[in-house]
């Protein structure tokens, strides 16, 4: 809504910008030619004519009146050849006054325009973009807020919302010198000011110590906490706030909607550890439901914070210190359904990529928000480490490593996509053809999440010679002095590490981790403590009793709590990253030795050195859908007590036109928080509806045939 | 932490047609732009249902949460901002910070109904106080929150239904301290006349803030009146009338605060001679010369005219209440006025006459006063609040939810170890009784009352300017209605603080910043800048770093409170 009404200005720029300039060549017209003119110019336009009156007054004082611009006085020239001498004094003294005056007039006419366009859009009605919307497209369809209100759906019960990794906002209460006078000021969200200020004292702030994962000393920068939090991720970029207007049409209100926002920077645990954000979200959970007539809460989790969420439910039924001490039925007890917006349960591969060399598309949102940053003459070309060291400070990033191994992802010869076809559905229909053409041709080995070198990643697996690289001695450390101020564990390493390292030449799930804690071990030694990514053999070992097992599906049991359901809800039909090809980078010593091959080009789903799956842009169809479609469907051992699943995807289809914004329909990752058929869904649950009144699974990909390819112990 | 009336931000979660784009802006806070641009609409969306104190269907305002509610009114204009902003120095953040915030709208207890606010504070209470280490927290209310908390007190240690069933130890486990800021225990005297003409200088902060808007043209003359009648919706304004009756507010020749040296031209005198505070001495010579002077009878908090506010009692003709309310009540006013509708409209336009006739009203009287003029509202408002003097406090009937907010009428919560502190600045002028005449406007819908500007005092100096008597205080709160209860009431055990918590009076004079550079002051003494003061900044930070009151001074008096207090006779 809001992108749609900031839209409107540029809108009415066009006829405006030209309308005033036209009243200021013609005003300038009259003023020279006046007195002969009103009688000789009958084919003067109207707006001419209008003028007429005023040139019947006296004329107006010498000096301004010739001000209008050399185009107008030229025009008469030709006209009027017959002038007297007066005249022509008057037209030198133009030819005197004309650079100073049209610059002036130029300065008056841009102000004016600039004034007008502000005044016009002050003065005009707040419903006015509306209607333009509706003109162009034909009136738009309720929202589904005040169409479910008039089927007579009412608030029940009340809902917690778990932002995701990077949008929800973080601010300063304690920071360093240079970050004097923005305490409580956003850092993360917001208008992002700071970034282009002060870059190097921004990513400082935004960094974690890099052994503790927790604050570096003298810095403390917390959540955000409330729904402002995570409503807009900056001005006109609605995450939540959509959601949150819809949800307040049928009743809600800040009693009865919760906004459970946590520091995404630190693992899961450490946020317990600092701010006891897992007590509170405990605490007022129980609160909220205690407050509104007992009704179960519906939660609410996007992105990343589906795995936080996970981590919860273990943690609250976990005896104290380690838990939360809520007892074995507090999940039964406090919660309805748990509606997972674009989870990505099994990890994304973009991950990888992310820690690995810090180029995937969009873990770093910083690089799709503001370019022009990253490649900026601060940082030179080291912009790139920056955002590698400070991202790898973040222990959250690595929740997201892919997790089942081979077993979920595939091997070096086998995934359960194989097969291309991406963007089924997603793009125009030419390229459908082709699509499913390729896809009966071509059998992509998405297994190998990394292959150096695109022939690599071709070949059949028994032509791969591999060369362990684990043994390999790290060698000197290379780049010592000259690079130090940027310092990533890539100089750790030497040079005989990282030829190791591309010799393995393909890397599979399973050996990706081993990969990361080669290449990166400060980092992975933190992360191992918190996270982990197997898959449990004997889930009732004492042993997953431990917090880094919780967040893993795949190594925890559901609480026992028959009566709630689980929703996995996310876009499908835009095509994901889902593994990469590699090459070591040409530079040398100062930059990331590994980059992403983008010269490794085709035409069906490599393109730019990425494979692409089905999926939301973020997370493949396969992490998202995987649990609900199969892990947990019925009574497994991951779901001991039989909560029931359903899958929800909703189709991609992009905007109409560029006044519908981010489109009521989208499927992406962070868009589809605006898709109307999924907040339709979420009302209707929230007001008491359960699965099967949502009509059950609701399935466009291929996620059932994959799921079955799958061959886990269940 | 627990902010004050009318410094907490409101927000709006539904509204009517011509709010349709303020979802979730705020309506009350913030720049109050919407006040400007759709006034009418405004109004309609602040005021609650005259008859229920609750909202009017279709129009839900809610109360902003979190620290963002009330860290600043209006841009710029800072109210919790410079502590928070302190606190966080020392390590607070926002896992131990909490701002609770309630709509103000609504009297205390309609909040715990139709908010749950107080069940929310005990739960956040709770959750602070085991997720810091079984730490006890430091409650810090300002201005009505001190009435607030105070109901909260009572409210979380009474068992359900009404009450938090936090059982009797409740406040001693979890409260350390209370620091009210300002607060407004025994009323405010402004808030009569509020409620009597719209005509306070600040309760209605709105006037200040906008007094374009107050005499727009949109409004016409009638913008009085709409304030008057919003502002009469809200019930918790009642809360702020004084209470305690002529016991504490003095009657018709006597009042606590008579003869003594800090009222009138010498508060003024003081603060041009103590700012440097080692001048307190020669203030103190100086003020003899007022002690001739003939005392001024504040007790009367309503005179009409002047003349009224200084006779001797015997020649005051005393008003019959039954007389009014037994006298016709048609309504005589026109139809034509019908779209601004106060509650002056029902009452007969004869009996205004007769309250006029040359009367004064003390602190009693001036409830059965506004029972006349305003019969909806009190009635309303009387089942929530109470405003008397409790004889036993263990009748049963004071378990009541109404008297709890009044700390006359209650006993503090069992709780030895816990302190309370009343912290608010003096030296300024406070609003403290007035001057009356009736509106010569007689037009349709206006309201029969003014305060009768035009009358001062015999010399310039004089405390009667405006037709307002002022007194010491922080320039909304009289220092007897901040300090009573923490000077006397509470001080040792007594029957009001059965427990013997310990309490402490620390004041702070007020010096208006030195040059406009400083903004509103490092040592401001006045209602809301207070909460600037580093004075008492430093004292709220360091009892939260876990001092006592003894610690940091025990009581600091500038002002005559503690003379003031001994005046009073109430049984304790």
């Amino acid at each position: 809504m809001s992108v749609v009404r900031r839209r409107k200005p540029s809108e009415s720029d066009k006829p405006s910008t030209s309308a005033p300039s036209d009243d200021d060549i013609s005003g300038g017209g009259t003023t020279t030619g006046k007195e002969e003119e009103g009688e000789d110019s009958k084919r003067k336009n109207k707006k001419r004519r209008k003028k007429k009156p005023a040139a019947d007054k006296p004329p107006l004082p010498p000096g301004p009146s010739p001000a209008g611009g050399n185009d107008g006085d030229g025009k008469q020239e030709e006209e009027e050849e017959d002038k007297k001498g007066r005249r022509r004094r008057r037209k030198a003294s133009a030819a005197k006054w004309s650079c100073v005056d049209s610059c002036c007039w130029f300065v008056g006419c841009v102000c004016l325009t600039w004034w007008v366009l502000l005044f016009l859009y002050n003065a005009m009605p707040a419903s006015f973009p509306q209607y333009v919307t509706e003109a162009i497209t034909g009136p738009s369809p309720d929202p589904p807020g005040v169409k479910l209100k008039k089927e007579g759906l009412r608030s029940k019960h009340p809902v917690v919302f778990v932002p995701g990794i990077v949008t929800a906002g973080l601010e300063l209460w304690e920071g360093h010198q240079c970050a004097e006078g923005l305490f409580r000021k956003r850092l993360w969200g917001g208008t992002f000011g700071e970034v282009y200020k002060r870059p190097l004292c921004w990513v400082e702030h935004m960094s974690l110590d890099n052994e503790t994962g927790l604050d570096p000393p003298g810095i403390r920068l917390r959540p955000v906490s409330g729904l402002v939090a995570a409503d807009y991720f900056a001005p006109g970029y609605f995450v939540w706030a959509v959601l949150i207007a819809n949800l307040a049409r049928i009743g809600y209100e800040e009693n009865s909607m919760y906004m459970a926002s946590y520091d995404w920077r630190l693992s899961f645990q450490n946020t317990e550890v600092r701010d006891r954000t897992l007590s509170r979200i405990k605490s007022n959970i129980e609160l909220m439901v205690a407050t509104n007539g007992g009704h179960k809460a519906v939660i609410i989790p996007h992105s990343m914070g589906v795995l936080y969420f996970l981590h919860f439910m273990k943690w609250v039924e976990a005896p104290s210190p380690m838990g939360g001490g809520g007892g074995p039925d507090w999940c039964s007890k406090h919660i309805k359904a748990v509606m997972n917006i674009g989870g990505p349960f099994l990890g994304v591969p973009k991950a990888v990529t992310g820690l690995f060399s810090a180029e995937a598309r969009d873990i770093a949102v910083v690089r799709a928000l503001t370019p022009g940053f990253l490649d900026n003459d601060i940082f030179r070309l080291q912009t790139l480490q920056h955002i590698m060291r400070m991202s790898r400070t973040w222990d959250s990033t690595m929740s997201m490593i892919p997790k089942g191994g081979d077993t979920i992802w595939g091997d070096l010869d086998w995934s359960p996509e194989d097969g291309c076809s991406p963007s089924k559905r997603g793009r125009g229909n030419n390229e459908t053809e082709s699509d499913d053409n390729l896809a009966q041709t071509t059998k992509v080995r998405y297994g190998r999440i990394i292959s150096f070198g695109k022939d690599v990643a071709e070949a059949p697996s028994s032509e791969i010679d591999r060369i362990d690289f684990r043994d390999a001695l790290k060698g000197q450390n290379v780049a010592n002095t000259s690079c130090r101020d940027v310092w990533t564990e890539y100089h750790d390493m030497g040079l005989g590490g990282i030829k190791a390292v591309a010799e393995y030449k393909s890397y599979t799930a399973g050996s990706i981790v081993d990969l990361l804690s080669y290449v990166a071990p400060k980092m992975m030694d933190r992360g191992s403590c918190h996270f982990s990514y197997g898959i449990a053999d004997d889930l009732d070992d004492p042993k997953y009793n431990h917090f880094k097992y919780w967040s893993n599906p795949l190594e925890t049991k559901l609480p026992n709590a028959p009566d709630m359901e689980i929703f996995s809800m996310y876009g499908v039909g835009i095509p994901t990253e889902r593994a990469y090809v590699y090459r070591l980078s040409p530079a040398g010593e100062c930059y990331i030795p590994f980059q992403i091959d983008t010269s490794a080009d085709e035409d069906s789903c490599l393109k730019d050195g990425v494979y692409t799956v089905d999926g939301d842009e973020t997370v493949p169809v396969l992490s998202a859908g995987y649990m609900c479609a199969k892990g947990w469907r019925g009574k497994t051992r991951f779901n001991p007590s039989g909560i029931r699943t359903y899958i929800r995807e909703y189709d991609h289809s992009p905007p109409a036109n560029l006044l519908e914004g981010r489109g009521t329909q989208s499927g992406a990752h962070v868009d589809i928080m605006g898709n109307f058929a999924l907040i339709e869904d979420i009302l209707r649950v929230a007001a008491g509806g359960t699965g099967k009144d949502l009509d059950g699974d609701r399935v466009y990909s291929d996620i059932f045939k994959w799921s079955d390819r799958i061959k886990l112990n269940l | 932490m627990s902010p004050g009336i009318v410094t907490g931000g409101l927000e709006l979660w539904e509204g009517k047609a011509c709010a349709k784009d303020l979802f979730r802006k705020r309506l009350w806070g913030g720049t109050f732009t919407d006040v400007l641009t759709r006034p009418l609409c405004w109004l309609e969306h602040l005021s609650l249902d005259n008859q229920t104190g609750l909202d009017p269907p279709g129009i839900r305002v809610r109360a902003v949460t979190g620290l963002v509610s009330a860290d600043y009114f209006a841009p710029g204009y800072f109210v919790w901002a410079v502590l928070i902003e302190n606190l966080a120095k020392i390590g607070y953040e926002g896992k131990n910070l909490h701002m609770a915030a309630y709509d103000w709208r609504l009297s205390f207890h309609n909040t715990e109904i139709r908010d749950q606010s107080l069940s929310r504070l005990k739960s956040k209470i709770e959750q602070m106080y085991a997720s810091n280490g079984n730490k006890k927290v430091v409650v810090v209310p300002h201005s009505m929150g001190g009435v607030y908390f105070l109901h909260f007190l009572k409210w979380v240690e009474t068992p359900t239904p009404i009450g938090g069933g936090g059982g009797p130890d409740w406040c001693s486990k979890h409260i350390k301290a209370v620091m009210n800021i300002g607060p407004a225990f025994l009323g405010v005297p402004k808030t009569v006349s509020n409620f009597f003409s719209a005509e306070a200088k600040d309760v209605a902060l709105i006037r200040a803030m906008d007094p374009g808007l107050l005499d727009s043209e949109m409004l016409g003359l009638q913008t009085l009146e709409h304030v008057l009648k919003v502002s009469r919706t809200w019930d918790s304004v009642v809360s702020l009338l004084p209470k305690g009756g002529e016991a504490i507010w003095g009657d018709l020749d006597w009042s606590p605060e008579d003869n003594n040296y800090a009222s009138c031209g010498d508060l003024s005198k003081r603060k041009a001679l103590q700012s440097p505070d080692d001048q307190n001495s020669t203030s103190g010579g100086d003020a003899t010369t007022f002690l001739l002077k003939e005392p001024i009878k504040f007790g009367r908090l309503i005179s009409f005219g002047k003349a009224a506010s200084e006779l001797p009692s015997s020649l005051l003709s005393s008003l019959d209440q039954k007389d009014l309310i037994l006298s016709e009540t048609k309504n005589s006013s026109t139809l034509s006025c019908k779209d601004i509708k106060t509650e002056y409209d029902e009452m007969n336009r004869g009996i205004i006459p007769k309250i006029a006739e040359n009367k004064a009203y003390t602190a009693t009287t001036v409830l059965d006063l506004l029972r006349v003029v305003a019969p909806k509202t009190m009635k309303r408002a009387e089942a929530h609040f109470s405003h008397g003097i409790a004889d036993n406090l263990d009748d049963p009937k004071y378990t009541h939810y109404k008297y709890w907010s009044n700390p006359l009428e209650t006993k503090l919560p069992d709780a030895p170890d816990m302190e309370i502190y009343c912290l608010y600045g003096v030296g300024i002028p406070t609003e403290r009784s007035y001057v009356y005449k009736m509106s010569p406007n007689t037009r349709c819908n206006s309201i029969p009352f003014r305060i009768d500007s035009s009358v001062v005092g015999d010399d310039g100096d004089s405390c009667l300017r405006g037709g307002v008597y002022h007194v010491d205080g922080d320039e909304s709160v009289p220092v007897l209605s901040a300090g009573f209860m923490c000077a006397k009431g509470w001080k040792g055990r007594t029957r009001f603080n059965p427990s013997g918590i310990s309490s402490y009076v620390r004041e702070y004079q007020h010096k208006p910043p030195a040059s406009l550079l400083e903004g509103r002051g490092a040592e401001s003494g006045a209602h809301v800048d207070i909460m600037g003061n580093v004075g008492l900044i430093e004292d709220v930070m360091r009892v939260a770093a876990g001092a006592t009151g003894s610690e940091i001074g025990g009581d600091r008096i500038h002002s005559d409170i503690l003379r003031m207090s001994d005046r009073i006779n109430i049984q304790l």
